[in-house]
């Protein structure tokens, strides 16, 4: 095959420098690849002989058990590490790690971390395709990926549409990709949830900012509804879950007023009671588990592309056509 | 057998004497001895051709953090002195905050001794205000001034208990000296690792907001107002701050102010792509806060610029942004900073600039120096004004290289440092002999 530009750079780390272009071939690539997951032999050739490191220094299921169903599928060889237990934990740093991976002459990283910019410090420093799974409240690219692919899918298009994320933006790096994300291909974002969790100067990432749920309610096409976090109650940004669920819950009743077609998202885990009920997240206008099927089709996408393959090739070479 | 100078033909800039001319200076047994039109050189005296060249009273920096004892792989007595003379500096004051703190007589001697011993730009020790710098009750003061401490202070950490402030600037009246607070409320900071502010926000770090370094410089000015003691303001940062400053001179509050170079001259733009060679406490700041320090520089509101000289190891900046410590080297910089971006910039003109970088700081700290009148200390610095380097962190003397200005094109560069009448920098005969790496 002849080397051609990469659709993506060497790493995926957020999608704020990312254009539309770069954001439309990574929707347009997964939709290819989200058959192979409906198939009786869920695996393809695609990164035959590429050997991917999942690196988690932070508790995660959904997205590690993503990730590793995308890389599987397209038939990487993948190894898991979680902090716990390792040599993390031991006090190996962060560069000692990266280096020690590379000396096995991986691929590819994906990684999770609780510091915000842990991802472009590893993609500065190692030759690998590096995937942002998470950096602190930095960004998540792929769950701002597969959020902005749900959408598509559902309402057929992003540009034009409003969409209003719901809850802890100031320590939400989901909040961040899908406000960079949603804004480059042209939707209207606002953000809601109580003042103590908003992150300063926010409205000049070119955001709405409710206040109020039921005003945001009325605006929007879209609801993200974002996970409250039991640590920041602790933390005393709300005193207490009951309240929160009362005043910025997200509720059938509250939904009354919305437009007719609107849809809810939730990036999970869920708190059912708090912000969001279960009548809403198990109602008609829950996307929650459409979410999770194309979570992992955007991640076959990613890795398709940042190893280099063609967004034009992705349906030949799901069918075994070559190799990536 | 005298010991005599002569630095020739140079443009001599003493602001202390309102003077700005063509002069020569002789400098004879570690004092200034004469500063004339033309002056012959005594028999056996060094003559060093200064035309072309810039001559001032010896740089004072205020503050710098020279790590000895407890974290010698980041820098020494000797290498701080040593980086301090080669970026113009005669004099510096070491903070306190080593390991153990200098919190009593005998760690101040030990400073003093090796200053001494380093026998380059004079290190003038700095004492803790509390005991162990906890914070809970004050240090051995007056000892530890008997013992050559300039001042106190619990730099690294504000005194976050105002009576304790009260109570150390109350105190400090008995022995004259400043008492310098890193103004910051740390109710309000504690969890930042930059700016509080849009770029904080896109790049998912907590900030520090302005009001958390506004509300201490609020409080140390009440306090100085109600105790009549001396207040010495560092690395102020912000516009509420510069103001403050500005509104309590007026008045008539003791209190002295530094700016550094780094605030001077970057935003928190600097952070942008999580560089860990711009992070320092207090963090760069708004491009409006920039603007403050600048314009509290030129009018005097901040009198003094100091570095806040920071050394770290390599391997502790390179970390992810928030487990990165704040902080960055400036004694090499700082003279090629001020001349190229604050004085090139029309901020404030040559005179002033060394007002600001040795006469005032001499004033605050009650140092000698700050001044070429005849019988004051042979402290001078000799600089090219017209040459032009660029910022090379290899070369530096410093052991650390965390500085965000590295490639920086910068025109000014120092050229000899004299001490008592010694050349401790830029000279065959002084030591250590050149910058590395040149030949």
């Amino acid at each position: 095959m002849t080397p051609t530009p990469a659709a993506l750079g060497k790493d995926l780390v957020g999608l704020q420098y990312l254009s539309a272009d770069q954001l439309r071939t990574i929707l347009d690539t997964a939709e290819p690849f989200k058959e192979i997951s409906e198939r009786r032999i869920k695996k393809v050739p695609v990164l035959r002989g590429k050997t991917i490191v999942n690196l988690f220094f932070e508790a995660s299921t959904r997205t590690r058990i993503s990730f590793e169903f995308a890389e599987k599928r397209l038939s990487a060889d993948t190894v898991n590490i979680v902090a716990a237990g390792s040599s993390i934990s031991k006090g190996e740093t962060l560069v000692d790690t990266a280096r020690n991976l590379e000396a096995m002459r991986i691929d590819m990283v994906v990684m999770r971390h609780p510091a915000s910019g842990a991802a472009q410090f590893l993609a500065d420093r190692i030759p690998s395709n590096v995937v942002n799974a998470g950096d602190g409240r930095h960004e998540h690219p792929t769950q701002g990926l597969l959020d902005l692919l749900t959408i598509r899918d559902r309402m057929g298009r992003v540009e034009g549409l409003k969409v209003c994320i719901v809850g802890d933006i100031l320590h939400s790096r989901v909040a961040r990709s899908n406000i960079y994300g949603l804004l480059t291909l042209g939707a209207e974002v606002a953000v809601c949830g109580p003042p103590t969790l908003m992150p300063p100067a926010v409205q000049e990432l070119g955001v709405q900012v409710f206040t109020r749920v039921e005003e945001a309610i009325e605006w929007s096409d879209v609801l993200n509804v974002l996970r409250l976090q039991l640590e920041r109650m602790e933390a005393g940004y709300v005193p207490s879950l009951r309240e929160y669920n009362r005043i910025w819950g997200v509720s059938n009743a509250r939904l009354e007023a919305a437009k007719k077609d609107l849809l809810v998202l939730h990036p999970g885990p869920m708190n059912r009671g708090v912000e969001i009920d279960s009548d809403v997240a198990d109602g008609p206008r829950s996307v929650i588990l459409d979410q999770v099927t194309n979570g992992v089709a955007v991640r076959m996408a990613v890795l398709y592309l940042l190893a280099g393959g063609q967004p034009e090739r992705a349906e030949a070479a799901k069918q075994g056509g070559g190799d990536a | 057998m005298s010991r005599s100078l002569l630095l020739r033909g140079g443009r001599v800039v003493d602001p202390s004497q309102k003077l700005d001319a063509k002069r020569d200076v002789l400098l004879v047994d570690g004092k200034v001895a004469t500063v004339r039109a033309k002056l012959d050189a005594p028999e056996n005296a060094r003559v060093v051709e200064c035309a072309g060249l810039v001559v001032t009273p010896g740089l004072i920096d205020v503050h710098v953090h020279l790590r000895e004892p407890g974290e010698e792989h980041k820098e020494t007595i000797a290498t701080g002195a040593a980086a301090a003379a080669a970026g113009g500096f005669t004099a510096v004051c070491a903070m306190p905050n080593t390991d153990p703190p200098i919190d009593d007589p005998a760690a101040v001697g030990f400073v003093a001794a090796e200053g001494r011993r380093a026998g380059s730009a004079r290190v003038y020790p700095v004492g803790c205000i509390s005991a162990g710098r906890d914070g809970k009750r004050l240090a051995l003061i007056g000892e530890m001034v008997e013992a050559g401490a300039v001042a106190v202070t619990d730099d690294g950490n504000p005194v976050m208990d105002s009576g304790l402030m009260r109570t150390a600037l109350e105190y400090a009246l008995a022995f004259g000296i400043p008492v310098a607070d890193h103004p910051e409320d740390l109710g309000l900071s504690l969890t930042g690792h930059m700016n509080e502010g849009i770029v904080a926000t896109r790049l998912g770090l907590p900030g520090k907001p302005n009001a958390a370094e506004d509300i201490h410089i609020v409080r140390d000015l009440l306090l100085a107002e109600l105790t009549g003691g001396h207040i010495h303001l560092q690395h102020v940062s912000t516009r509420f701050g510069v103001e403050s400053i500005r509104q309590a001179k007026a008045r008539g509050v003791h209190v002295t102010a530094e700016a550094t170079p780094h605030h001077l001259v970057l935003t928190h733009d600097a952070v942008i792509g999580y560089r860990t060679d711009a992070k320092m406490n207090p963090p760069l700041r708004a491009a409006e806060d920039m603007a403050a320090v600048r314009a509290g520089l030129a009018d005097g509101t901040l009198d003094s610029v100091a570095t806040d000289h920071a050394p770290h190891h390599y391997d502790e900046k390179e970390a992810a942004f928030a487990e990165a410590p704040n902080g960055i080297v400036g004694l090499e910089t700082a003279l090629g900073i001020m001349l190229t971006r604050v004085v090139g910039e029309g901020v404030i003109d040559l005179p002033t600039l060394v007002e600001r970088m040795s006469c005032a700081p001499a004033r605050a700290f009650n140092l000698p120096g700050g001044t070429l009148a005849e019988g004051s200390p042979a402290d001078v610095t000799v600089f090219d004004p017209k040459e032009t380097w660029v910022v090379d962190p290899r070369a530096f003397l410093s052991k650390s290289r965390n500085t965000p200005f590295t490639g920086w094109e910068l025109t000014g560069r120092p050229k000899l440092t004299v001490v008592a009448g010694r050349i401790v920098f830029g000279d065959d005969e002084a030591r250590p002999r050149r910058r590395r790496g040149e030949r």
